[in-house]
């Protein structure tokens, strides 16, 4: 099924926020709608929105490529993206993430055995006095976690968990 | 005083329309629609002095005026992009008093005759969108957007538009290309947005905090606005203030205010109550000041910033106290932009990546004085070659740490020399 027969209403809706003659506009929020269902942007998703488009497959790679928000390969469900840039290292952002992945089990980059948590760092999310902090980004939603502990990421984590097993 | 543009803090709940609108809401977008002509409003945020917030200070009345009138339709776009190290001022703004600068976007819109208005999100305002979304539709319902904004025929649509994770795209020309649907690469200049931005259009771009000013300088007059300020820097402004502050967060104070009353007044002072021994004023891409009592006095407008060999730029001001090593803060401050580069031009994508390796290699236990003095070789030749301020931002923290903090490099970069 397209992404245009998944998501109809939600298709038409993005293509009127562009002039008709610049539908290419349209591109982004695009990628995200395909994300919605495995988190990443699969090549038939592409495909769908190019023709969409009337773009290249190509044009639409470049896209994902060149944002660091959108994937074209499966990774853990949730992705716990730590800031570890200038403001929020000055307040502990280094030595959170690096307890978080002793904690967790991984090396940054990496996903969690059960394929929950892939932890990234990456750079200023513009909550410099909220540090440590990370963003939770899923396949609809990016949700910010502030002033953060490694306890309370470690929490949040059991309760991501519980919640996938009561959803299964 | 009252606050101006943080005014959540002193009005619970405006961010809900009938709150706002019970506190004055909406009584500029009314004025201007209903009473005043574009060039008047134009003028008047001139007059007021308004200089953007964005980072460049350009004043705000005077990039309205350059917009092409032979050539139509015209376009807004509001930079909510906010992506600089040590800047958080405009998503307090846009979470907490989104109707202020909505209202403040449709003011832009009726000043340039823009029928549409785009509000461009960092992705990472994934919740943001999805509030205004919702305010936006609360405004059309309303009667302040729409065919008929209160009921004129001046009509406005606003949408947002998510971007995906790019520091570049808070550049201006790369902005409109990602909203085009293409890579955020940032375009050759001229032709300025002015004249040919958005679908090759007339544009204008403006940042939040700088759009977010209009309501109240419409309701209470430019010489109100003026009072406030100083003569060269008009107006208040949001301080981001973060580091080894006790009490990190956003502060509106009046342009001019001290750094000593930012970080000792409203900032608790320093943690530990150790010595402030570097600020840089505008996030990541500053130039390191080199703190005294005098620095500390200084008042933080545009041209007085100046003086210390910096800039105010977006006032994201950055604390760093005596126990920290300035090598360690450009590798974090390279890391930034190298990641950063949009790769379009090759002294920023060349420049970027070589000074990436070269601090790695310097911070590490092999590094020698030779990296150091590469580093600030490569650096330098980056500088005015770049084809947008990204390249030549990277190089700030650079120069102006090796040279203001030699000490800093020397100590560590003893092994192998």
């Amino acid at each position: 099924m397209s992404l245009a027969d998944r998501y109809p209403r939600e298709v038409a809706e993005i293509l009127a926020k562009y002039p008709a003659e610049h539908k290419r506009s349209a591109v982004m929020p695009l990628l995200y709608l395909a994300q919605r269902d495995g988190g990443y942007v699969t090549k038939d998703a592409m495909s769908d929105i190019a023709q969409l488009l009337d773009i290249s497959v190509t044009d639409v790679g470049g896209v994902v490529g060149f944002y660091t928000l959108y994937h074209d390969k499966a990774e853990g469900r949730y992705r716990m993206q730590v800031c570890t840039d200038l403001p929020c290292a000055l307040r502990g952002a280094d030595e959170f993430m690096k307890s978080l992945c002793e904690n967790l089990g991984v090396r940054v980059g990496e996903t969690t055995a059960d394929g929950l948590i892939t932890v990234e760092s990456v750079m200023c999310l513009a909550a410099c006095d909220k540090a440590p902090m990370f963003q939770l980004q899923s396949p609809n939603d990016i949700a910010y976690h502030e002033n953060m502990t490694v306890d309370r990421t470690i929490e949040l984590v059991e309760t991501l968990k519980r919640a996938r097993k009561e959803a299964a | 005083m009252p606050h101006v543009l943080l005014r959540h803090r002193d009005v619970p709940g405006i961010d809900r329309l009938d709150i706002y609108k019970a506190n004055g809401g909406f009584e500029g977008l009314q004025k201007a629609v209903t009473a005043m002509k574009p060039g008047e409003l134009t003028e008047m945020v001139k007059n007021s002095g308004l200089r953007g917030r964005g980072g460049a200070g350009f004043p705000t009345g005077t990039k309205w005026s350059f917009i092409d009138n032979k050539n139509w339709p015209h376009y807004v776009v509001a930079n909510g992009d906010e992506s600089e190290p040590g800047t958080f001022k405009d998503r307090e703004i846009m979470e907490s008093n989104p109707f202020q600068f909505l209202e403040g976007v449709a003011l832009a819109a009726y000043a340039v005759g823009a029928n549409t208005a785009y509000v461009y999100l960092r992705g990472e305002f994934w919740r943001i969108a999805e509030a205004l979304d919702r305010k936006i539709a609360e405004m059309e319902a309303a009667g302040c957007l729409g065919a008929h904004v209160c009921g004129t025929d001046f009509a406005l649509k606003i949408f947002t538009h998510l971007g995906a994770g790019a520091y570049i795209c808070g550049e201006e020309t790369a902005m409109l290309e990602s909203i085009e649907g293409k890579r955020g690469q940032p375009r050759i200049r001229p032709p300025f947005p002015a004249v040919q931005g958005l679908y090759a259009k007339p544009t204008v771009v403006n940042n939040v905090e700088t759009l977010a000013n209009l309501p109240p300088i419409v309701t209470h007059g430019a010489d109100w606005y003026k009072q406030m300020g100083t003569p060269d820097s008009a107006g208040v402004k949001v301080f981001s203030l973060s580091g080894r502050v006790r009490k990190p967060g956003n502060y509106e104070l009046p342009l001019g205010a001290t750094f000593r009353e930012l970080i000792y007044e409203h900032g608790g002072g320093i943690q530990d109550g150790r010595p402030v021994r570097a600020i840089m004023p505008a996030g990541a891409s500053s130039s390191f000041i080199v703190v005294d009592d005098k620095v500390l006095d200084t008042p933080m407008d545009y041209a007085s910033v100046r003086t210390l060999g910096a800039d105010l730029g977006s006032a994201s001001v950055i604390v760093i106290d005596d126990t920290v090593s300035l090598d360690w803060v450009i590798q974090k401050t390279v890391h930034f932009f190298a990641h950063e580069s949009c790769g379009k031009c090759t002294p920023c994508r060349e420049g970027t990546y070589w000074m990436r390796h070269l601090i790695d290699r310097a911070y590490s236990d092999s590094g020698s004085v030779a990296d150091v003095e590469l580093l600030l070789k490569v650096a330098k030749q980056m500088q005015n070659k770049c084809l947008c301020p990204l390249g030549e931002f990277a190089t700030m923290a650079v120069v102006t740490g090796i040279e203001r903090f030699p000490q800093d490099f020397k100590e560590r970069a003893v092994v192998g020399d």
